[in-house]
């Protein structure tokens, strides 16, 4: 199972740095983002495509996470020499990352 | 208890036009706020300014205004704009002559400066926080300096009988926040609704985002008639408080999810969303639908303003030179990596001078680099190559590399492009507001 399959998300840039959102379709779901889509597991999963930390605040109430993710826009989007410079696909790569729902 | 009806007009510089004209007819609004200004664009603006004093406002603003301004004086609704770029004043001048030839004789259009800072900011005090040097010690052409301006100089204009406010740069929740200032008499120190109401400008500024655009996922996130995607209303009360809602029969959809998209949209701690008047706290917001198309937001917060204002600095960064090519077929990925390779050791060896050089496959790992890479072979692929170099003439040679593996390249490449473009792009500092000073000028038809 992919995140993808309980949660939906949207990233949005400030210079070189990225917002990504994780929101739990159903709120019976929220315990299971706040355990395992922790900043450490989004920080491996994006691998090489970003430089520097990666930071988690926790929305309970609407059943959301927000990483802030630095150092992960090539230089700053208006400058940046890639394809998407507002690292709009990102969140398309989180969602797939692997949940337990045994776990 | 009194509520007031404000629209999105347009989320970004190059948003549609049609459903701000649905909106200004059918929104029983009582504002229409179209926000226009990307973090580069008033540097570009400024460019334009240099060459004609006239010029340096938004290239569709003339659509824009011809599209909505009639409708908008029938209906009373007063309409909020960032289209003034690096020259409110000639966008002033513009919207009058637009009017007057509408045959809206009277329309009171204000024009608010203060942004441009570029003749104020001390070269040994204002530090770029992205370089950490004071902007005496960068090295780079510098072209524009603007500040994210409040609501301040929106609302005095609209007390002085504005029906069109334009503004440079303005924080963009700002110009939303700006009519339920004026509207509901709050002061200026009033944390709570000031945060309140930057929440709704928030979730506002990108118009059609928090309606059901950038938000489809076909079988899984299905959104109903996007081609006819409406823009956002908000019905806000003299709290802050808010419904979110669209016009009926509007494509799209105003749901508890798409609004929770939108909160977190460019926000960092959403405790501190941190703005000109100040800092709004996002963490406690509630969201809950009410009814079709109909969600109420409350429980937003805010904490007094810290003083000082984010300024953008515009420079001219680099030239950047680019090409590209396709290969398909069997082998079409061994083919396009040989072109990547090809290509590197050409500008090797005819010794382009390179600063940061991008080589990639369109269809393979453009977007993920090689983090998300399979084994599959695509049926097509497309060669991607990126030089950043000094001039111009450098950065066109890239192209023109690509364009040579036609004939001495791998087999079967076709559909080359090629650009060159100068870069110019923003580093950012933070101002003390009282540095600046906000003012406007009202013009009449």
């Amino acid at each position: 199972m992919q995140l993808r399959d309980i949660a939906h998300s949207r990233t949005g840039d400030k210079g070189n740095i990225s917002n990504i959102s994780v929101i739990a379709y159903r709120p019976e779901d929220w315990p299971v983002l706040l355990e395992q889509v922790t900043a450490k597991r989004v920080r491996d999963h994006f691998g090489a495509l970003i430089a520097g930390e990666v930071v988690r605040y926790e929305l309970p109430q609407i059943g959301a996470l927000n990483f802030v993710m630095y150092e992960a826009l090539g230089g700053g989007v208006t400058r940046s020499l890639a394809l998407d410079p507002h690292g709009k696909c990102l969140s398309s790569r989180l969602l797939t990352l692997p949940i337990d729902m045994q776990g | 208890m009194k509520t007031i009806r404000i629209g999105t007009g347009a989320g970004f510089s190059g948003d549609r036009i049609e459903p701000a004209v649905d909106l200004a007819e059918k929104g029983d609004l009582d504002y229409l706020v179209f926000e226009c200004l990307a973090e580069r664009t008033i540097a570009l603006a400024q460019q334009a300014k240099m060459h004609d004093p006239n010029a340096g406002f938004d290239p569709l603003l003339e659509r824009r205004m011809r599209a909505v301004l009639k409708i908008c004086r029938e209906k009373g609704v007063r309409v909020i704009s960032n289209m003034g770029a690096a020259n409110p004043v000639a966008a002033a001048k513009h919207t009058i002559k637009i009017a007057r030839e509408l045959g809206l004789s009277g329309l009171r259009v204000a024009a608010v400066q203060g942004d441009n800072v570029l003749d104020v900011l001390s070269p040994d005090e204002f530090v770029i926080e992205d370089t950490n040097c004071t902007l005496g010690a960068f090295d780079k052409d510098v072209i524009s300096a603007n500040a994210y301006l409040g609501a301040a100089g929106i609302v005095d204009a609209l007390h002085a009988g504005a029906d069109v406010v334009l503004t440079g740069r303005a924080a963009d929740p700002a110009m939303f926040l700006a009519p339920q200032i004026f509207e509901f008499g709050w002061r200026m120190d009033d944390w709570t609704r000031l945060g309140r109401g930057t929440l709704v400008g928030h979730l506002l500024e990108c118009g059609g985002q928090v309606t059901g655009g950038y938000f489809a996922d076909p079988g899984l996130k299905d959104v109903p008639d996007l081609a006819n995607l409406g823009f956002p209303i908000a019905e806000v009360d003299e709290y802050g408080n808010a419904i979110i809602t669209k016009l009926p029969g509007t494509g799209g959809f105003v749901n508890a999810a798409t609004c929770k998209e939108q909160l977190l949209y460019e926000v960092h701690d959403p405790k501190r969303y941190i703005q000109p008047d100040v800092i709004a706290d996002f963490s406690a917001v509630e969201i809950t639908e009410v009814g079709p198309d109909r969600v109420a937001v409350s429980n937003g917060n805010g904490l007094p303003k810290t003083g000082s204002l984010k300024v953008s600095i515009g420079y001219i960064d680099s030239c950047v030179g680019e090409g590209q090519i396709s290969y398909a077929g069997p082998g079409a990925s061994q083919r396009g990596q040989l072109a990547l390779d090809i290509l590197r050791q050409r500008i090797d060896q005819i010794g382009i001078d390179c600063d940061e050089v991008r080589g990639e496959l369109i269809g393979v790992n453009s977007i993920f680099k090689d983090v998300a890479a399979t084994d599959c072979a695509p049926s097509e692929v497309r060669v991607r190559f990126v030089v950043r170099t000094g001039d111009m003439q450098t950065a066109a040679r890239i192209g023109e590399e690509v364009e040579s593996l036609y004939l001495n390249g791998p087999a079967g490449g076709g559909g080359v492009t090629k650009s060159s473009r100068e870069i110019v792009a923003i580093v950012s500092g933070l101002l003390p507001e009282d540095r600046l000073t906000t003012r406007f000028e009202m013009m009449e038809a």
